[in-house]
């Protein structure tokens, strides 16, 4: 797997920010679930958001593959949340039965992050972050 | 009956010329003697509506000047031989009727009585000259028909479009996406909610909750009287899209008769969030925000 990532994984604090810029085919998307898990562990991460606003399209295998990105995030000590589907995807994922299974999802990356913020305990984490960036 | 025949065979043994120039002939022959008796055949012909109950929503004022209208139009049409005109005014005469009530066999039994009314007199006229009579009405009869098949399509096509611009209507007022607090968005439902309603509430819904960033959507279906089954899932679907795009869905007002359908045919509604009615809906929507309504005393105020 060569080529410039499609996918930018920046790191905020104690979360992974993914943001897809454009649409991915196959292996690009293995590419970035292999990047993202790897980056997890690297930079242990509490939460993964994954930023899809820029998506007018998403197929069966990349709605699996984010929810399996989920999945292994999950292992890996993440909790993930997808944000920013449009409604047209939407409504084809639902209508195609592509449901991101366990996987949140929240309107956009603001939304995503306040979620990830109450889910992992607001408070601890910024503590945690406040102390160390003192 | 041997004479007809004879004078039939004449006619027809008659040198082409002399026929063709007579039948050129004929049409302005016509209608100078439907010109001639208008008043008298125009009478006959609002007593025999006036017979056939037709056009009973209109005034007799109102019946006599269409009537007039109609009949000129119509001996005009057999002078000229365009419908052009004629479609005009059937168009502009059932914009007038269709808000009255009119319906489509009454326009049309009117045009053919007025048909019937006029080969009756041509009858009258020729009725000694039967092969003359014949003649008449083959050079009548085709244009008649051309006429009471432009009035019927310029009706029929006014209603479509009226049906039309009705359902434009229907559908732009039919699903309001309403925001009634910040991130709180109302969807109130009233009337039929069919397959092309339901297709556009969910893309007004999913727009809705994108440019108002919304997080809790109260769908109330007091106002709708019954669903089927596609329309139910199609519901489920768009309560599942909203969750995708971070909104959770809370749906009040479901009749007796909506819960019994959806439970019988199976519609999975286990994810989906109902509550009795709106009120309920809104006060779990505002709990959702955070929100918290006090009514204050009269003492504070």
């Amino acid at each position: 797997m060569t080529g410039p990532a499609l996918v930018s994984i920046m790191r905020q604090g104690q979360y992974l920010i993914a943001s897809i810029h454009t649409a991915l085919d196959d292996s690009q998307m293995v590419r970035f679930q292999t990047d993202l898990i790897e980056k997890i562990g690297q930079y242990r991460s509490r939460g993964v958001i994954i930023d899809v606003a820029a998506l007018d399209v998403l197929d069966s295998f990349g709605s699996r593959t984010l929810r399996d990105i989920g999945e292994m995030a999950r292992l890996r000590g993440a909790v993930t949340i997808i944000v920013g589907i449009q409604p047209d995807v939407a409504f084809a994922m639902v209508a195609l039965g592509m449901t991101p299974g366990a996987v949140e999802t929240a309107l956009d990356l603001e939304e995503g992050l306040a979620y990830l913020d109450s889910r992992l305990g607001f408070g601890v984490s910024r503590d945690w972050m406040d102390r160390s960036s003192r | 009956m041997d004479r007809d025949v004879r004078t039939d065979d004449s006619a027809r043994t008659a040198p082409r010329t002399a026929q063709s120039r007579d039948e050129e002939q004929l049409l302005p022959q016509l209608v100078a003697h439907l010109r001639e008796h208008r008043t008298r055949l125009r009478q006959e012909w609002a007593a025999r509506i006036q017979d056939a109950h037709l056009l009973q929503a209109m005034t007799p004022q109102e019946t006599a000047a269409e009537t007039t209208s109609v009949y000129d139009n119509y001996v005009e049409v057999l002078e000229t031989g365009s419908v052009e005109a004629l479609q005009h005014y059937a168009r502009d005469l059932s914009e007038r009727i269709i808000p009255r009530g009119v319906e489509t066999h009454e326009v049309v039994g009117i045009v053919l009585l007025l048909r019937d009314v006029l080969a009756r007199s041509l009858f009258e006229k020729y009725q000694r000259n039967f092969a003359l009579l014949n003649r008449v009405l083959d050079a009548y009869e085709p244009a008649a028909n051309r006429i009471a098949n432009t009035v019927a399509v310029s009706f029929v096509e006014e209603r479509e479009r009226v049906i039309r611009q009705q359902q434009d209507a229907i559908r732009e007022l039919s699903t309001p996406v309403l925001p009634v607090r910040e991130r709180l968005l109302i969807l109130p439902i009233i009337g039929v909610l069919d397959s092309e309603r339901a297709r556009q509430l969910t893309e007004q819904l999913l727009t809705g909750i994108r440019t108002h960033r919304a997080k809790v959507v109260v769908i109330d279906i007091t106002g709708a009287p019954d669903v089927d089954e596609a329309v139910a899932n199609h519901l489920v679907r768009t309560v599942d899209a909203s969750r995708l795009m971070g909104a959770s869905v809370i749906i009040t007002g479901l009749s007796p008769e909506i819960a019994q359908t959806l439970v019988t045919i199976g519609v999975d509604l286990t994810k989906m969030n109902t509550i009795g009615d709106l009120q309920g809906g809104l006060e779990e929507a505002e709990r959702l925000l955070g929100y918290t309504v006090q009514r204050r005393e009269p003492a504070d105020r």
